[in-house]
């Protein structure tokens, strides 16, 4: 217990963090959607956001590529720093935080154009191939991190739109991967997946997790506790618990915690 | 539970229960209303059609009498020894024909003065051609010879024995060469080629009127349309559509375009008159002037198609390119216009084809249909030279007092609606080609 103490505040105090979220407020409209949340996001390490439906988690994830510049009605409030530099401040480019923070998203939306093209076009437009031969092997690695490679190998100018849904869900994480993000967003990326898929992208995680940071919104509490290191649970649009994925499913201070991982909120 | 005999779930499924039966009578109801609806609709379409086919094909075709003429060397030099040489063609002419339909039963000098009113002065091409070619001096060569106007209206039975009055362009008399030549099988029917690539001709002679110049008039128009109008409207529609904040003055600017797409076209007429060619001196009835008044009266209608086009990209695709740090234009240009392109080009072709068909806004800015008088020699006059359209044509015959020039409008309505209907499926084409599905 001891051990644990230590090693959690090492953990808190080790100049580590990748990005660092402080009183964030989301209004959409009157809605008030996330209220005054505060979250450390550490580098090399997968963070996994649990909590019901409508409780503002992809709304969150959101505001941390900036994506929610895109909703008129959005409003987002309060510090989220990357690597110390505040996203939100003016001389920031939202494209450039785009390129380095990539989003999965909860509906898989590949574009309506080939599998070779849906990959290759994060690497296209960042000027990361200069000949078609390093392009193709960009969209070969990106796909086997995906766990595609094999069921489109051979139809890689067949259209992405016509794939199934749990094939355009990993094509949306080949594509998001394929641009070698330094933070990965990923809302609900197994929603559609069957367990072996599942497996090959828990995988994926544990992987990109060697150089990159992963957040992971899931509805499943195996996966959670698989694959983070640390869980945030929301509620509400709060933020009720935040902590070590071990410790917040075993131990969990908060009652409502604690009801939603034993399942009787939700 | 076990009392609910109106439940679905008891009856057997076989026997429909008065929900189920009512629910199908009225939809039956609502197929009957569908079909009575459609087939109205068709009727009249094809009631619609057979009339202008029936009134306008006659403008195609023209009546020519076709004759084997044979000329014999002794004739043909007597002939060039003459003072009044064409008049002796017309005579010798003249006798070959009433020999022909009449066994001598009418006077040569007789059928040569129908003959002039019939056919026109036919001695100097009968003339010009023996000299360019005297080698078909003693054999059979076939001569077509256009009718004039009257002589056509007789056949085709506008004019009768009961109606003519006898004048200085068909007496009773021509009316008997008429129908003895017809009886000979003289009298055939021809493509009206003045039709198709003539200009217009003056009020007297609807024979001689074509609709050529005026097509080349608007296709002119059509082009200056095209080359202004789709880059503004579609430049503006992506503008407001994908990168203009919310707020009053885009409010405004929306209300007011959907307004401009209805004012009158006369409107646009009168503003074209007075800054095209009033203040700014563009050369008047040009294509030019046409082309850009048109152009704006089309702008509100590509505009508004080409933001329905792009309001249904769904946003899921902005997302994914946004999301892999894709700059907006980027988005824009790789993702969404690719998307929104045949429901573009869609609204355009249609905005084209209903400048093709506007009338009123070229009559204020003089481009009648009488203007329409030659060919433009070269790429810049034909934008710059005074042109009518078809329309504008159409309309300028229609308002003759010629019944010919009433054919001849009916004719200029199909190639019109040739030309609306190959554009129509050029759009459908194009929406198939570039449908694509997410
Ligand atoms: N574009 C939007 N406009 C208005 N309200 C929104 C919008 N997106 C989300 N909301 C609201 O914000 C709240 C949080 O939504 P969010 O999508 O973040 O939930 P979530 O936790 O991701 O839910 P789920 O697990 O179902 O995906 C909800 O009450 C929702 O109604
Ligand atoms: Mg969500």
């Amino acid at each position: 217990m001891l051990d644990n103490t230590i090693y959690n505040e090492r953990l808190d105090t080790m100049n580590d963090v990748k990005i660092s979220a402080r009183g964030v407020n989301v209004f959409y409209a009157d809605t008030h959607a996330i209220k005054d949340v505060d979250v450390d996001i550490k580098d090399k390490m997968v963070t996994s956001f649990i909590g019901p439906s409508g409780c503002g988690k992809s709304t969150f994830l959101r505001c941390l590529n900036r994506m929610n510049d895109t909703i008129d009605i959005c409003r987002v409030t309060g510090d989220i720093r990357m690597d110390g530099q505040d996203i939100n401040a003016k001389e920031v480019d939202p494209v450039q935080l785009r390129a380095k923070v990539g989003m999965v998203f909860q509906k898989p939306n590949p574009f309506p154009k080939s599998i070779y093209d849906n990959v290759s076009y994060g690497p296209r437009i960042h000027g990361m191939a200069r000949t078609k031969a390093e392009m193709d092997e960009i969209v070969e690695k990106s796909l086997r991190r995906g766990a595609l490679w094999d069921e489109v190998k051979d139809r890689l100018h067949a259209p992405g739109t016509g794939l199934s849904g749990g094939q355009q869900q990993r094509l949306c994480i080949a594509r998001a991967v394929a641009t070698e993000p330094q933070v990965l967003l990923m809302d609900e990326p197994c929603s559609a997946l069957d367990p072996i898929a599942t497996a090959q992208i828990e995988e994926l995680i544990e992987e990109l997790r060697q150089n990159f940071s992963v957040v992971i919104v899931t509805h499943s509490m195996q996966q959670a506790a698989r694959v983070s290191q640390r869980t945030a649970f929301f509620h509400l649009g709060n933020l009720v618990e935040y902590g070590e994925t071990g410790q917040i499913f075993t131990n969990p201070t908060d009652s409502r915690t604690e009801s939603y991982i034993t399942g009787r909120i939700g | 539970m076990t009392d609910a005999t109106q439940s679905p779930a008891q009856g057997s499924l076989s026997a429909y229960d008065a929900h189920t039966a009512k629910r199908n009578t009225a939809e039956k109801r609502f197929r009957a209303y569908g079909l009575t609806a459609i087939v109205i609709a068709l009727t009249l379409l094809v009631i619609l059609f057979t009339t202008i086919i029936r009134s306008g094909a006659p403008a195609f075709t023209r009546t020519v009498v076709e004759i084997d003429f044979t000329l014999t060397t002794p004739q043909f030099e007597a002939a060039e020894k003459k003072l009044l040489k064409t008049k002796e063609y017309n005579m010798l002419f003249a006798g070959f024909v009433a020999d022909a339909i009449s066994d001598g039963a009418l006077d040569q000098a007789a059928v040569a003065a129908s003959l002039e009113r019939i056919l026109g002065k036919v001695g100097g091409d009968i003339r010009t051609h023996y000299r360019a070619n005297p080698g078909d001096l003693d054999t059979p060569v076939a001569f077509e010879l256009s009718t004039s106007s009257r002589a056509e209206q007789y056949l085709a039975g506008d004019i009768t024995r009961d109606t003519l009055v006898d004048s200085r362009f068909l007496t009773a008399a021509d009316l008997d060469v008429i129908d003895r030549m017809k009886d000979a099988g003289f009298i055939k029917t021809a493509l009206d080629t003045t039709f198709l690539f003539g200009a217009d001709a003056g009020v007297d002679n609807p024979g001689g009127a074509g609709i050529g110049v005026a097509v080349i008039g608007s296709f002119f128009m059509m082009l200056v349309v095209l080359v202004v109008s789709l880059p503004v409207a579609v430049a503006a529609s992506i503008y407001l559509e994908e990168f203009a904040p919310q707020n009053w003055f885009t409010d405004l600017i929306e209300v007011n375009i959907s307004n401009l797409a209805a004012v009158p076209s006369i409107v646009f007429g009168i503003l074209g008159l007075a800054v095209f060619i009033q203040f700014a001196h563009l050369p008047q009835s040009s294509p030019i002037v046409g082309g850009l008044v048109l152009a704006l009266m089309t702008l509100p209608t590509i505009i508004i198609a080409t933001r329905a086009a792009l309001k249904a990209v769904p946003p899921s695709i902005r997302d994914a390119a946004l999301g892999l740090g894709a700059s907006k234009t980027q988005a824009v240009f790789h993702h969404v216009l690719p998307l929104a392109a045949p429901g573009i080009l869609t609204g355009t072709i249609i905005g084209l084809a209903q400048a093709l068909g506007e009338t009123a806004p070229l009559l204020l800015i003089g481009m009648v249909g009488f203007v329409a008088r030659e060919y433009p020699d070269g790429l810049v006059s034909g934008f710059t030279d005074a042109n009518s359209a078809m329309p504008a044509q159409i309309y300028t015959w229609a308002s003759r007092a010629d019944p010919g020039f009433y054919e001849k409008a009916w004719g200029g309505i199909i190639i019109l609606l040739i030309f609306l209907l190959s554009m129509n499926i050029i759009a459908i084409i194009l929406r198939k080609r570039f449908e694509r599905r997410w």
